[in-house]
């Protein structure tokens, strides 16, 4: 069972929750002479690979870290600028560490307030009346399930695209988020999800279903 | 939907508890605000803000679709009644433009041991019910008023609880619905 995220949007089009799972870590560790063959560029405050793929290291992958020091945004943790790092010869050989580009919660917030237009841009765009929003979205690497129940919420499924049964998934995690996160006196509606224990029924749901198959939960 | 709801199984409690439960939060209330007019007030709040927590709850568990029509409503409102009090209302006394309808319940559990000392007269008791009603409907966007007409405290055979339609909430309705 493949199940990459779960996200849940409130009616309006907040992200109120977010939960990565067992997404595959994908990270590479090489060392390099002088000069550096891998074109590296600035994009969103972050360096990634522009250009020159090979040993698992990908264009679009970042900057996780130089001889094990840790890179955040363009700058190393011991305060060095890490392009000019890269650029002095006596440096050399260095360390390099690359990676996929985690995704930061702002940035999740802000794709999930994107979906929001999207899937009434969706129910607008049908040539039926009265059509839903988005339901299914494919993609080659994953397929996005989303359900929107009738008060508005939309809880969203990110699996892989030969996942089946997600239906059911998003049904329980309805119920879920119905017992655990709107019975909690101390939720207020609308907000993010902060409860603990919805969280752990939500976990304890994955795991089963990791262990037993998603149709018999 | 049948292995959910046995899963599901609301975990039954003894009405008394809730009905006592009830009972103390109201008579704190009296104690609290000495206006009963301002008791009902709050209570009616109270029931709304189950309400609206409520109607996620009642979705997820029944998995029912959208209302077109307030006979759908009413039968809906009934199974609710059924899965979180334990009664079964009658639907009665509709008005004939269909916009109306009453639940009469011939036993109320929040009610049963309860009587009204001369004072608290004019007390809607259960008007926690009437909230919550409009506060769910409020949440699939339908507007409606709900109040009590009968009440067994009041001396009445059975207790009615009125619901008018006021309108569909066209701006709130979620994308892909309107």
């Amino acid at each position: 069972m493949v199940i990459f995220g779960i996200y849940i949007v409130s009616k309006s089009g907040g992200l109120i929750f977010n939960y990565d799972n067992n997404v595959p870590k994908i990270e590479k560790e090489k060392k390099f002479s002088y000069p550096l063959d891998i074109k590296l560029r600035v994009e969103n405050k972050k360096i990634v690979v522009e250009f020159g793929e090979r040993d698992g290291i990908h264009v679009g992958h970042v900057l996780y870290s130089i001889n094990g020091i840790g890179v955040t945004g363009q700058q190393m943790d011991d305060g060095q600028d890490a392009l000019e790092f890269l650029n002095k010869k006596e440096n050399y050989p260095v360390v390099i560490k690359f990676g996929r580009p985690k995704m930061t919660t702002n940035e999740k917030i802000f794709l999930a307030s994107m979906f929001y237009p999207l899937f009434a841009i969706a129910s607008q765009l049908s040539p039926e009346p009265k059509s839903s929003g988005i339901e299914v979205l494919e993609a080659d690497t994953f397929r996005l399930n989303c359900f929107q129940t009738l008060t508005g919420v939309k809880i969203m499924i990110v699996s892989d695209p030969s996942q089946t049964g997600v239906e059911i998934l998003l049904k329980r995690l309805y119920e879920i988020y119905a017992d655990y996160a709107l019975k909690n006196p101390f939720y207020s509606l609308e907000m993010p999800i902060r409860c603990e224990l919805f969280d752990n029924n939500l976990k304890s749901l994955l795991e089963q279903i990791e262990k037993v198959g998603i149709t018999n939960i | 939907m049948s292995r959910s709801t046995t899963r599901f199984d609301t975990k039954k409690v003894n009405s008394e508890l809730v009905t006592l439960t009830y009972g103390a939060l109201v008579a704190q209330m009296i104690k609290d605000l000495d206006n009963t007019d301002d008791v009902s007030k709050q209570i009616e709040r109270l029931g709304y803000n189950m309400g609206i927590r409520l109607i996620e709850d009642f979705l997820a568990k029944t998995g029912s679709g959208r209302c077109l029509d307030l006979k759908e409503t009413a039968d809906k409102i009934q199974t609710a009644f059924k899965m979180y009090l334990g009664v079964q209302p009658n639907v009665t006394n509709w008005s004939s433009s269909g916009d109306e309808f009453s639940f009469m319940l011939d036993s109320n559990p929040l009610t049963e041991l309860v009587e009204l000392p001369d004072d608290l007269k004019g007390l809607k008791y259960c008007n926690i019910i009437c909230g919550a009603i409009r506060g769910a409907l409020e949440m699939v966007q339908l507007d409606v008023q709900s109040w009590i007409v009968q009440d067994q405290l009041k001396g009445d055979q059975s207790t009615e609880v009125r619901v008018k339609f006021i309108r569909r909430l066209e701006d709130a309705m979620p994308a892909g619905e309107d």
